[in-house]
């Protein structure tokens, strides 16, 4: 490749976009998979339609992967210096995700006037404007393919369908890389196919030789700088995957039998779909009736001595609410993932947004406190679901995990554990024949109570949504009522004795705390170091526990005179923030648009509020 | 495949007085449930199960109270979802024998998506159905069972809802187990719980109960002493379907339906009386008997009783199949498995 003008960068964003079906999510995925191998970190975002498959290249029908790849990757990036289009729909809804001077790879060959029309275009689409301000590729990519495939006795249809192999190879040229891992992947995917193997290759490499013969990419070569990261073994995995697993660690290292009962609902479904492959490893799935027979499921499980869990998006949360107050009530662990989604109702199904905050925190008949936590990484869900059952197993709570799309369907390089070393998981089991215990005798430290299972000689109870005393039996005693409230509530606030301190990274000296929680952290790391980089004085603090909150979180509020939450809502964490810490005043910075925060975004407003 | 029992059995033998709690009944007095509970209480000592093994559900009602009054593990849950509360609690832990217990509303209304399931499923518990055809604990409003045009607290001009029978749900979803008692029957009640007990898969027991204060004799028409034996029929597996004072009464299938006839009457014979196979896997002639009434006596007894393998069977199949044969030992080999590289 001596004739090509290298280009280095710290990081590189390649968009993917196309007809549903167009296989983009598989390019973007194939795509970082390479680059993680080669050793780049990636961060992945795939922004597709709710519909399975819109009519055919309109834009409702367009389906994006965006791949973020480099040195220090937080986020999947806001916007691409490579985009590729394959079709004019995709390119019209897409181009806005280019940076200028971007790298726009179109299979020409589908613009045709019909198309175009279905687009909305009614002109050329190619500007001389547009041409100016990107370096557009016109490949014709399905004509290509479709001569390989005639070539090979393949038809047209399972010709076409190897049209992304053609852009993904024109993408690793562009991008340096060699193919082989992309081979190794067809000859594992399509074993039993050796027809597929042989033309997926063949379009790959074309795609690939191609972009060798075409004079305008030379000097669009990009060298992409390696990872410097702890030394370990590594993986990619998306969040979902990432929670599931966690659970499963979470199964074996507390020895209780790992319960999932859950409906399908996006974006939380490949929580459930995981977990269904792993019965080897013990995991019970009950694909329930309904998302209320999903909870219900698991709150039996729980009492029968399960590490019971649920999982669920925004309306799947709503309709658990009255279960999760029997769970409260019952005092058993449970786990309840809430991958969020935009909202209300239905909402935007496949878009992400952090709106369902209040609902874990307060959506429940009476006075109903349960702890929340929130992952910040498609990786570190693992950690979070880990995390989220070893409280509800050591306290005998449920416990709400809030991950959200854009964490569950990204993914993100993982440096992968050993069981033994994650911390370890008492659950807070009753002794068979204990003649002193009592239901709702409880820890004089935790305030959790003891966890007796049906099968367990001596300790026969009762339990159930009613009220009852310490001693098991009913009562509607207003001071036992008084009492037990005050004891569930009890329980939770003491879980902060068991949670680390909340850190503060940036400049802790800084003029201004950014504030955010959950899946938000990526962009708002990389928005805060380059504030720093250029100067200014930025502190930053990322929340996972959010009920309880970390015992220091007023402390660290109150050092700050400008403080600013950024949230993918209308301001939830900063009105919860403001019940508990009145004295701080607090500026918001909140999206609802369905997608994550852009570093642009979060910049220009912290500049803004520092100039105030 | 073997058919398989997970329950454990007792090392000793049961009476009733082992599984009575020491909570008091708060039901009202000449209520139906006291009838059910002591049934109830009379079958488990003949299940033989381990007494720590059994495990009571309910939802919300009156009849929901049941747990507390059985002095075993039990959980009170709310209201319509005990199906799936035991579907959880069976599991997670298919050693334990399970027992729901609901009301009409609770079952059917509320929480009739979960009973028509569980049921699809073959779901191993034992369901108990105390149909008393209106809301007692909130005051006599009319339910899912009440019969067409009655007058009740939320039907002041008589309701406009068609009534469910109980029967024909639990068959439209391909039950296996169907039986029906009545609240003053407590030895017919006792029995078809036994038979219910020992059916593996979803058993469902209804048992017609009276709610003297919100509805009063509902089921009087059929269970009042001086129509009682000519109003019903009690099933026996094998034998012919005889009923009245002198059994001389029987069902007969006359191509199009099912006919109450009088043997010796326009040349009836026994011969012309139906055989009652509990067994029988079509659901068409049991559907036709649980939904008798009207000219036909109401049918008592197990209606239908069919072997078809439980959810449970099947799921712990598939566990231990998937165990043997699994790739994964441990999560360790999960998370290191198919691409991974070292830096």
């Amino acid at each position: 490749m001596s004739k090509n003008q290298i280009v280095n960068k710290e990081d590189l964003v390649v968009r993917f976009a196309g007809d549903s079906g167009d296989g983009m999510q598989l390019s973007g995925t194939l795509f970082s998979d390479a680059s993680a191998l080669t050793g780049n970190d990636i961060a992945t975002f795939p922004d597709y339609p709710a519909e399975i498959r819109a009519p055919h290249n309109t834009i409702a029908g367009v389906s994006g992967y965006q791949v973020h790849v480099g040195n220090h990757i937080y986020s999947s990036g806001d916007k691409c210096d490579i985009l590729v289009a394959m079709n004019p729909a995709s390119f019209k809804s897409n181009l806005k995700w280019a940076k200028r001077g971007a790298s726009v790879i179109v299979d020409i060959d589908t613009f045709t006037d019909e198309a175009m029309e279905k687009a909305g275009y009614t002109d050329n689409p190619f500007t001389e404007e547009l041409e100016h301000a990107y370096t557009i590729i016109k490949a014709p990519i399905t004509s290509f393919t479709s001569r390989i495939g005639q070539e090979q006795g393949a038809d047209k249809k399972t010709a076409d369908k190897c049209r992304n192999m053609f852009a993904l190879g024109i993408i690793f040229y562009m991008t340096h890389k060699k193919l082989d891992q992309t081979f190794a992947y067809l000859e594992r995917k399509f074993a039993k196919k050796p027809d597929v193997i042989k033309l997926n290759k063949a379009v790959l490499s074309e795609g690939y030789e191609y972009a060798d013969k075409l004079e305008v990419i030379h000097s669009h070569i990009f060298e992409v700088a390696h990872a410097e990261m702890p030394k370990g073994r590594y993986r990619n995995i998306t969040g979902n995957v990432a929670t599931a697993w966690g659970l499963l660690a979470a199964s074996e290292r507390s020895g209780r039998r790992l319960f999932l009962g859950s409906y399908p609902i996006t974006p939380a479904t490949d929580v459930m779909v995981e977990l269904s492959k792993h019965k080897a490893l013990g995991a019970r799935v009950f694909q329930a009736e309904d998302e209320i027979a999903g909870v219900c499921s698991a709150i039996g499980a729980s009492y029968a001595g399960a590490l019971a869990c649920t999982s669920t998006s925004g309306p799947g949360l709503s309709l658990k609410s009255e279960a999760l107050g029997l769970a409260v009530m019952t005092e058993l662990p449970l786990v309840v993932v809430d991958v969020q989604r935009g909202g209300p109702s239905t909402g935007l199904p496949t878009k992400t947004e952090q709106s369902d905050l209040n609902q874990a925190l307060y959506g429940r008949n009476g006075e109903a406190p349960l702890i929340v936590v929130a992952a910040s990484s498609s990786a570190n869900c693992f950690y979070w679901a880990y995390t989220a059952a070893k409280l509800a197993l050591e306290h005998m709570t449920p416990v709400i995990l809030l991950t959200d799309g854009y964490l569950g369907n990204g993914s993100q390089l993982f440096r992968i554990p050993k069981v033994a070393d994650l911390p370890s998981i008492t659950p807070r089991l009753a002794k068979p024949n204990d003649p002193n215990y009592r239901p709702f005798r409880r820890d004089p430290e935790t305030f959790a109570r003891e966890w007796a299972l049906p099968g367990m000689e001596g300790l026969r109870h009762r339990v159930g949504g009613l009220e009852k005393c310490p001693d098991g039996p009913l009562s509607t005693d207003p001071e036992n009522h008084a009492l037990m409230t005050y004891n569930r509530q009890e329980k939770v606030n003491r879980v902060a004795n068991y949670i680390p301190d909340q850190e503060v990274t940036g400049n802790p000296d800084g003029d201004l705390l950014v504030i955010g929680w959950g899946g938000t952290a990526g962009a708002i790391t990389l928005a805060v170091e380059e504030m720093n980089n250029e100067g200014k004085k930025v502190a930053y603090t990322h929340f996972n526990y959010i009920c309880p909150l970390p015992k220091n979180t007023g402390d660290i509020l109150r050092k700050y005179k400008k403080i600013v939450v950024c949230e993918l809502n209308n301001g939830q964490f900063a009105g919860y923030l403001r019940t508990q810490f009145p004295e701080c005043p607090m500026h918001q910075y909140n999206k609802i648009m369905g997608l994550p925060f852009e570093v642009g975004e979060l910049k220009e407003c912290f500049t803004k509020i520092l100039g105030e | 495949m073997a058919k398989r029992h997970f329950v454990p059995k007792a090392d000793k033998e049961y009476t009733k007085a082992d599984f009575t709690s020491d909570q008091m009944v708060k039901w009202c007095p000449g209520c139906g449930d006291h009838a059910i509970l002591s049934s109830l209480l009379n079958t488990f000592p003949k299940t033989g199960h381990k007494k720590e093994n059994i495990c009571m559900v309910s939802g919300i009602g009156c009849s929901s109270r049941i747990p507390y009054y059985v002095d075993t593990y039990g959980f009170h849950s709310i209201h319509g979802r005990a199906c799936a509360i035991a579907t959880g609690v069976k599991l997670a832990n298919p050693e334990l024998s399970v027992w729901v217990n609901m009301g009409d509303g609770d079952s059917m209304a509320i929480g009739g998506n979960h009973l028509i399931h569980a049921v699809r499923r073959n779901q191993d518990f034992n369901i108990t159905i105390f149909n008393n055809e209106i809301y007692g604990l909130t005051k006599g409003q009319y339910s899912p069972t009440t019969k067409f045009g009655q007058v009740t607290k939320t039907s002041p001009f008589g309701t406009i809802d068609y009534p469910f029978n109980p029967g024909e749900l639990v068959m439209g979803a391909q039950g296996t187990f169907f039986a029906r008692s009545l609240d003053c029957v407590p030895a017919l009640t006792s029995q078809v719980m036994e038979a219910a007990a020992k059916h593996d898969g979803t058993s469902v027991v209804e048992v017609l109960q009276n709610c003297m204060i919100f509805n009063d004799k509902t089921h009087a028409a059929i269970t009042d002493r001086a129509v009682r034996d000519d109003r019903t029929i009690v099933l026996e597996n094998g034998k012919p379907m005889l009923f009245g004072k002198e059994k001389n009464k029987g069902i007969r299938f006359n191509g199009r339906c099912l006919e109450a006839v009088t043997i010796g009457e326009n040349g009836i014979t026994i011969d012309d009386i139906m055989v009652h196979h509990e067994d029988t896997e079509d659901t068409g002639i049991h559907m036709m008997l649980a939904r008798m009434s009207g000219d036909l006596p109401v049918a008592l007894g197990v209606i239908r009783n069919v072997e078809k393998p439980s959810y449970t069977e099947l799921y712990e199949n598939q566990m231990d199949e998937c165990k043997a044969n699994g790739k994964y030992k441990c999560v360790d080999d999960l998370l290191n498995s198919g691409d991974t590289w070292e830096v």
